[in-house]
């Protein structure tokens, strides 16, 4: 049983876009605070700190998660993509590139979230639908763009 | 944000779960972390450790028995509800967990973690009252089951009591089921719920967000009338809030409770 003792924190292995990480955190750590503040990956943003608004959305072991609900010692072993992985080289990818051309950012600070739904529901449903799209970016807020041309700019590339 | 200091375990059994549960006075279950971890941020509650289910295979399962029983791990998250083959032969399931917040919440959310936090706006509590569910409590002292109507205690506080861990969810086969809520926003908060199902000899109708525990009511017939009735005579006495006040939340009781014995009248016919 001493393998499950409780600790107060531990060293993770975590596989982020590709790299292997090995950290020792504090069980108390947050999976978005490791991210940005451990790994200085500050692409993924924290909106509200409780799971409301999506800016720290990622993908865990391929699913679609708010980073702000996780510890960072669950993430032990996990591989997750965040908004750092998307470009390919230099090269923004489509999605991105279609954020830009439909101006679906403005201030940005909820597009990492947005583009990491996004990209989610598309690996999910190659060719959604505006209702998938709607749904699939309902745990993202955004506060001054709107939703129109988010919805549009992911509808194009799935078309 | 910072959360309060805590310990942590990741056991890789029920029985190693159960046992440092059992030996550490503060220990609480992490399921899927999305009421717990927001508990602590907001200091309403420090559990001393948590102990993480995610390695319990024993409690990931969605099977489906001979006798048409359905049997959830309590792990089992909302997506792969949806998801499940097994878990369509009780339809209302799947429909209800896709109407729960949002891909990311139910990519994580577990229904043991629904139900267990039972907090009285939450989904599952009234639809698992109403499909007469058992549920099966694991503890150092062994196994129990418990009906869902004796499982849900008070506002966050369930049969499962310190050092147990709810392990497996029992759900009777059937299909006259139905739920309806008014919620703020699309698929957002209950601010009154209902569930009903007509596979019994008579209709179980159980209202959410009105009290403590989920209000089971049994009235005398599957008609409008009759189910607002049962629901009238429970002199139900919800809270008032910035959502509605208590007089309104007694009328959509109603409203909720006759829309959902319609839907699942829709259903079994
Ligand atoms: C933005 C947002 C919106 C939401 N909206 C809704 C909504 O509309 N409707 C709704 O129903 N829910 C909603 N939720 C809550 C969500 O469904 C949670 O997932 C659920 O309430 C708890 O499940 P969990 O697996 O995350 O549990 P956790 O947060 O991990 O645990 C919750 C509690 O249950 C205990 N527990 C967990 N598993 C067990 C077990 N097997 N045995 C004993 N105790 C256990 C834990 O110790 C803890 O006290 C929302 C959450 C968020 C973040
Ligand atoms: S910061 Fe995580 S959901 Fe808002
Ligand atoms: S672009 Fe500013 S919040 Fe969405």
């Amino acid at each position: 049983m001493a393998a499950t003792a409780p600790v107060g924190g531990k060293t993770v292995t975590v596989r982020v876009n590709g790299t292997t990480y090995e950290r020792e955190v504090e069980a108390r750590r947050l999976l978005i605070h490791f991210l940005r503040d451990d790994l200085d990956l500050t692409g993924s943003h924290v909106g509200c700190d409780t799971g409301n608004c999506g800016a720290c959305s990622v993908l865990y072991d391929g699913t679609l998660v708010k980073s702000c609900m996780l510890l960072a010692v669950q993430a032990d072993g996990a591989s997750i993509e965040t908004v750092e992985g998307l470009a390919e080289g230099d090269e923004l990818n489509d999605l991105q590139q279609a954020f830009g051309a439909h101006h679906a950012l403005q201030c940005g600070y909820c597009t990492p979230g947005m583009l990491m739904s996004a990209t989610a529901l598309l690996r999910e449903k190659p060719h959604p639908t505006e209702d998938e799209i709607r749904k699939g970016i309902q745990g993202n807020i955004c506060r001054c763009t709107g939703y129109v041309n988010i919805v549009e700019a992911i509808k194009s590339v799935g078309a | 944000m910072l959360l309060p200091e805590v310990g942590y375990a990741r056991p890789s059994t029920v029985d190693e779960a159960v046992h440092v549960l059992a030996s550490h006075d503060g220990a609480r279950p992490l399921a899927g972390g999305q009421t717990i971890l927001n508990v602590m941020k907001s200091r309403a509650a420090a559990p001393d450790v948590l102990v993480d289910l995610q390695d319990l295979d024993e409690l990931r399962g969605i099977e489906l028995a001979a006798d048409g029983t359905l049997v959830l791990g309590a792990m089992a998250t909302y997506s792969e509800v949806i998801a499940s083959a097994e878990a369509r032969a009780r339809p209302i399931l799947g429909e209800v967990c896709a109407q729960i917040a949002d891909v990311q919440v139910r990519n994580r959310g577990t229904v043991g973690g629904n139900i267990c936090s039972n907090d009285p706006t939450n989904h599952l509590p009234p639809l698992l009252v109403a499909l007469g569910t058992t549920m099966t409590i694991a503890s150092s002292a062994g196994e129990r089951t418990v009906p869902a109507e004796e499982f849900f205690v008070g506002v966050y506080a369930t049969a499962a009591g310190p050092g147990e861990l709810l392990t497996k969810i029992s759900i009777p086969a059937g299909k006259g089921d139905g739920f309806a809520a008014v919620t703020i926003g699309k698929d957002g908060t209950c601010i009154v719920s209902a569930a009903a199902s007509l596979d019994g000899d008579a209709p179980r109708v159980v209202v959410g967000c009105v009290h403590g525990v989920p209000v089971l009511v049994r009235p005398d017939g599957a008609d409008e009338e009759a189910v607002r009735r049962a629901v009238r005579g429970a002199n139900l006495e919800p809270p008032s809030d910035v959502h509605a006040s208590a007089d309104y939340r007694r009328h959509l009781a109603e409203v909720v409770a006759a829309r959902a014995v319609q839907r699942a009248r829709t259903r079994r016919s």
